[in-house]
């Protein structure tokens, strides 16, 4: 399993830099959303942690069909699933998101405090919408594959995946921005939605992969 | 260990590709699938492996033991793609497959030697020519074991000298006890090997 992670490690960094491509386009999400609400300094802090979040969700949907699209190109898909007496299916898939998370993903994350800079936040909503992103982007991660296995058998699925996605990651969305809410505006708290957050991406890390994995297995042609 | 399918269909779509195909493979045992274009070859390897739902029949491994409880398990299968990656080198494709399906059997070296790639496994698999990729997926049959390979036009783009190569690969993995099925247009060169004749019902 260590060997799938390293391998779609490396194809993911030099492929052809999907991370990159990720950065890119949040830093472009971002950078735009000052230039549209005008130059209220305190207007950006205040929308700045659901920017984030919105500019990281979005960026995270971007390689998502490739997830097994790639692989069915070329064939490997039919060895993963043959494969799954060995290796479950499901814990391929969940090694598969996770190997996808490290790549495009995580670098949302690291990139996301600068970004946070641009829309005037302060230091601690930073660390919170960061927190927030790191503990909840693998649940886009494992929900978008459900979707990514699904649409694996058609050609230009990009956007299928991104709409079958959307919906179900909303809940995601909500709780990690009011939990990046709740750490600068006072009354509000921010560990409950923390908490419920991560239970979501604790729940999709099992939910996804076995619903992937039902999927990958029906779609064979 | 023996490989039975017993009044096997397969269907794609919906459509029934064929239907009543029974074979029996003994440890030793060469079984060619031959039949014109679109009589179901294909459908039919894919059905042993388990990639399609069996439509009707069944297919099955005997006394595979805990080690190799279905045919999935049990099969390499080599399909029309080789499902290599083409931004990794060669050996780096196969010491993935090795890693991931176990059973190690040969070492990435002496496998590629063994389809006469001993030289560029450090190249990128996207700068080998057709017939090359096409050993190199070859080689992924020889680095982990499985009893039973499956087939699938496996000579496509192979050279006379490649492909009298593959077939002294193949007799050796009889002669170990393996089991191979194959679908081809061309004669393996595999003296004892049934034969079944997919009918043109199309």
């Amino acid at each position: 399993m260590l060997a799938l992670y390293i391998r779609d490690l490396r194809l993911n960094i030099r492929a052809g830099g999907g991370a990159l491509v990720g950065i890119l386009f949040f830093l472009a999400v971002i950078a735009v959303v000052p230039f549209g609400v005008g130059p209220d300094l305190n207007l950006l802090a205040r929308i700045g942690p659901a920017i984030l979040w919105i500019g990281a969700l979005l960026a995270a949907l971007l390689g998502l069909d490739r997830l097994f699209q790639a692989d069915r190109e070329d064939g490997s898909l039919d060895l993963l699933v043959m494969n799954g007496a060995r290796q479950m299916l499901a814990f391929t898939v969940f090694v598969k998101c996770l190997a996808h998370w490290t790549a495009s993903v995580l670098p949302l994350v690291v990139a996301a405090p600068l970004l946070g800079l641009f829309m005037n936040m302060e230091p601690v909503g930073i660390a919170a919408a960061t927190l927030t992103l790191l503990v909840g982007t693998p649940a886009i991660a494992f929900i978008g594959a459900v979707g990514a296995a699904v649409a694996v058998a058609l050609p230009r699925g990009g956007l299928l995946v991104s709409v079958l996605v959307l919906p179900l990651v909303i809940p995601v969305l909500i709780f990690g921005v009011s939990a990046s809410y709740g750490a600068i505006t006072e009354p509000d708290p921010f560990l409950p939605p923390f908490l419920m957050m991560t239970a979501l991406t604790l729940f999709f890390a099992v939910l996804g992969p076995l619903a992937a994995a039902l999927a990958l297995r029906w779609s064979a042609d | 260990m023996r490989l039975v399918a017993d009044n096997l269909a397969g269907e794609r779509g919906g459509e029934t590709i064929f239907s009543k195909v029974g074979f029996t493979l003994d440890p030793g045992g060469c079984l060619l699938v031959t039949g014109p274009n679109g009589a179901g070859k294909s459908t039919l390897l894919r059905v042993v492996a388990g990639l399609l739902p069996v439509a009707a029949g069944t297919v099955g491994l005997e006394s595979g033991g805990e080690r190799w409880p279905d045919p999935a398990a049990a099969c390499h299968y080599l399909g029309h793609l080789n499902g290599m990656k083409v931004a990794l080198t060669v050996e780096e494709n196969l010491r993935f497959w090795q890693q991931f399906m176990g059973e190690m059997h040969l070492a990435v070296d002496a496998a590629l030697d063994s389809v006469g790639l001993g030289e560029i496994g450090h190249l990128p698999f996207a700068y080998l020519s057709t017939g090359q990729k096409r050993r190199a997926a070859i080689a992924r049959l020889l680095v982990s074991h499985r009893p039973v390979w499956l087939l699938d036009e496996p000579t496509a783009g192979l050279d006379t000298a490649s492909e009298a190569q593959f077939a002294a690969l193949m007799r050796a993995h009889l002669k170990e006890g393996g089991m191979i099925v194959a679908a081809t247009h061309l004669p393996l060169a595999i003296e004892g090997a049934g034969e079944l004749r997919m009918g043109g019902n199309v």
